[in-house]
């Protein structure tokens, strides 16, 4: 009887629900999508403040530091009279001479202790260019003994840091391309899908065209064409342009598609025949039915072009140093000498891994929460 | 038919033009012409160009006429006397560099393509008919993992692996014999045995969206009425499989060539630099850092070309294997 009643309820709660609502609901059900969500958010969130998440100032060289191992945390501080409580640290590595082959070596040195403070004080980075602090999520207790989570590279900077610092760089890349590439693809496709004939004749062949190419040999010629000497933020947006230029075809072809589907639509008809003008009935009766689908698709689109900006600055034809990305930082792992010495370099890779699949997930739940058919 | 694949090849001979003139765009790009930087690179090894070469060479690419006809003097130049100009930094003419390059980035392509679907084929069934088994949630979850690695990062892992852990050098298509011999049945054995590393490397990307392509258009073919039919007749259930739903699932298969090739031929590049193979990539590369454009448009221009003649390829086949298409 309660359930009767419960399902009554809940029938009702279905019929009044608004289309997000509905689309949340079904979006929730969706495991791997809400972990891709979950991890999708901290990323972003670690993207805008990520000086608060770095331990020490990414772009500082040590030269004592080189090639310095990662440093395992201990979480359980025991003392010498059993009692133990929490209180995370780590040991600090020190330099010393190989007796036989004479190379220097990092050897942990189990004597010694460095606390690992939270929100503890480190170097001075500014928020979102709006205030400056110096606070930050780990911070060594001891400023004359920097820690290195991830080990350092070739030049003694902490890779910690620079992945962080280059999170900001490599997830906006995406957001800011697929905004780029939407606006073209929206215009385009929206034309295409919206009028037919001879323009959607040819804006379709273009598209066939475009997604026939090969991307990366025309991106790295585009690329290559740039000045190396352009000032940084010039350069991130000439790359996510360039990225843009082949992406927006993919995105095009999806709008038209909603276009054409719901052109024929008995509202759309009505709108018409009500005398609204084209932009009401593009902007307030077609776009809201399409806003979930298009989203889906943005969200997808995000991973290929996160992708697409490592791969072309780790050939070194996208952001240079010392702009901080992800594919920037993998330059360092190219040769096998490096990442002989230092495996740890890899570990920007690991951070686009995760980024892009975490994306793919959440787009692919959002996809499917998009879909008011499936069940 | 014949209609069909008329159109079809009609249709190429835009797009074979369009994608020259952006081939010849990205040559022009670059600030300066290629005379200038032909002098600014003999200059730098303290050799002089008199006035008489320059003009020459000038004229010769017309580099002093307007951008419409300098495309028209490139194109034709390749069209009839196969020549795609000059290479300043190998001063040799680039068609002597380029073909076996891309000859043998065809050969790393194909047996890529081969390899992918020999992969995705039997999996994509696989976990279409054991719907939510464990085998299948693996090779969901694998197939995520594929298209979440960028393909370079595939390479330096393997490489790694190899040459730390094996104490093996990956890298080359050729052992240090063959390198430089000509062909032989040895080399191309050789060849064979090298080849495998990239092969896996580049299908990884390419088997996780293929495996899922699959596993969809099994899944809807699956609960239609036929193979109720089939199964009701006591076929064998890989017999049902492999005789009905497998040939309507595959269909889809053949037009993804188009858009799989691509993907595969950017990820050949950048694999191909990585294990530093001696493909188009690398020379591409090397080309476009120090601005030997003629050399760099011609490998822009066959690389695009190939893909163009994949999608040609693929339709044809897709036209052979499916009459509603053909009839449109």
């Amino acid at each position: 009887m309660t359930d009767l009643v419960a399902g009554s309820i809940d029938a009702k709660r279905v019929a009044v629900a608004s289309q997000w609502q509905l689309m949340w609901w079904a979006f929730r059900r969706h495991h791997l999508a809400m972990l891709g969500l979950v991890v999708v958010v901290i990323l972003y969130v670690i993207a805008a403040v990520p000086g608060f998440f770095a331990i020490n100032d990414p772009s500082r060289q040590n030269a004592r530091a080189a090639f310095h191992p990662p440093q395992q945390v201990h979480w359980i501080d025991t003392a010498e009279d059993g009692s133990w409580r929490f209180s995370p640290y780590l040991h600090p590595y020190r330099l010393v001479r190989n007796p036989q082959t004479l190379a220097a070596e990092y050897q942990e040195d189990r004597t010694r202790k460095v606390g690992l403070t939270l929100f503890g004080r480190g170097y001075t980075y500014s928020v979102l260019g709006l205030f400056e602090t110096d606070i930050h999520l780990f911070a060594s207790s001891d400023p004359r003994q920097p820690l290195y989570l991830l080990g350092a590279d070739r030049l003694g900077r902490c890779v910690w840091s620079r992945i962080m610092q280059g999170a900001q760089i490599s997830l906006s890349v995406g957001l800011v391309g697929v905004i780029l590439s939407l606006s073209i693809g929206v215009v385009l496709g929206g034309v295409s899908g919206y009028y037919g004939g001879k323009a959607d004749f040819v804006i379709q062949r273009v598209i066939e065209f475009i997604l026939s190419l090969p991307t990366i040999p025309i991106w790295l010629a585009l690329a290559a064409a740039l000045p190396q000497d352009w000032p940084a933020v010039t350069q991130y947006f000439m790359i996510t342009l360039i990225l843009s230029l082949t992406g927006w075809a993919q995105l095009a072809r999806v709008v038209r598609g909603r276009f054409l589907s719901l052109r024929t639509e008995e509202f759309v008809t009505a709108a018409r025949l009500d005398g609204a003008s084209e932009a009401r009935i593009i902007f307030r009766h077609m776009l809201p039915s399409f806003m979930s689908h298009i989203i889906a698709s943005i969200t997808l689109a995000i991973p290929a072009m996160i992708l697409a900006e490592t791969s072309l600055s780790f050939l070194g034809l996208g952001l240079q140093p010392p702009t901080i990305s992800w594919g920037v930082l993998l330059r360092e792992a190219q040769n096998i000498r490096s990442i002989a010495t230092a495996p740890w370099l890899f570990a920007p890779g690991v951070a686009v891994v995760v980024a892009v699949m975490a994306l793919n997930f959440l787009g692919d739940g959002l996809r499917d929460a998009a879909d008011p058919y499936n069940k | 038919m014949l209609r069909f694949l008329v159109i079809r090849l009609v249709w190429m001979i835009p797009s074979l033009f369009a994608v020259s003139f952006l081939a010849f765009v990205l040559i022009q790009l670059p600030p300066g012409d290629y005379v200038t930087t032909y002098i600014a690179t003999l200059a730098a090894s303290n050799e002089v160009v008199d006035q008489n070469t320059a003009a020459d060479l000038r004229n010769r690419f017309g580099l002093d006429q307007p951008l419409l006809i300098q495309y028209a003097k490139w194109i034709s130049g390749i069209l009839i006397a196969g020549d795609f100009g000059l290479s300043f930094e190998w001063q040799q003419p680039v068609s002597e560099l380029i073909w076996e390059r891309m000859a043998l980035t065809l050969v790393l392509t194909v047996s890529t393509l081969i390899a992918t679907w020999a992969i995705a084929l039997p999996i994509g069934v696989y976990s279409a008919v054991k719907k939510y088994s464990v085998g299948d949630y693996i090779f969901t979850f694998f197939s995520f993992l594929g298209l979440a690695i960028p393909s370079f990062l595939l390479a330096l892992v393997l490489m790694y692996v190899a040459a730390v852990q094996l104490g093996q050098e990956v890298g080359g298509l050729f052992s240090q014999d063959y390198v430089n011999a000509p062909w032989s049945f040895g080399k191309v054995l050789d060849l064979i045995s090298h080849l495998w590393i990239p092969v896996i490397i580049l299908a990884v990307s390419g088997t996780a969206s293929l495996i899922r392509v699959m596993r969809a258009n099994m899944l809807d073919e699956l609960n239609k009425p036929y193979v109720t039919t089939a199964r009701a007749k006591g076929l064998s259930e890989f017999r049902l499989l492999v005789k009905y739903p497998l040939r309507v699932a595959l269909n889809p298969f053949i037009s993804t060539i188009a858009w799989l090739l691509p993907n595969l031929v950017s990820g050949s590049i950048i694999v191909a630099i990585v294990l530093s193979l001696p493909t188009a990539g690398p020379m591409l590369l090397q080309s476009l850092m120090s601005q030997d454009m003629y050399l760099a448009g011609a490998f822009v221009l066959l690389i695009c070309a190939l893909t163009l003649v994949g999608a040609l390829v693929s339709d044809i086949l897709l036209a052979l294997a499916d009459p509603r298409i053909r009839l449109e």
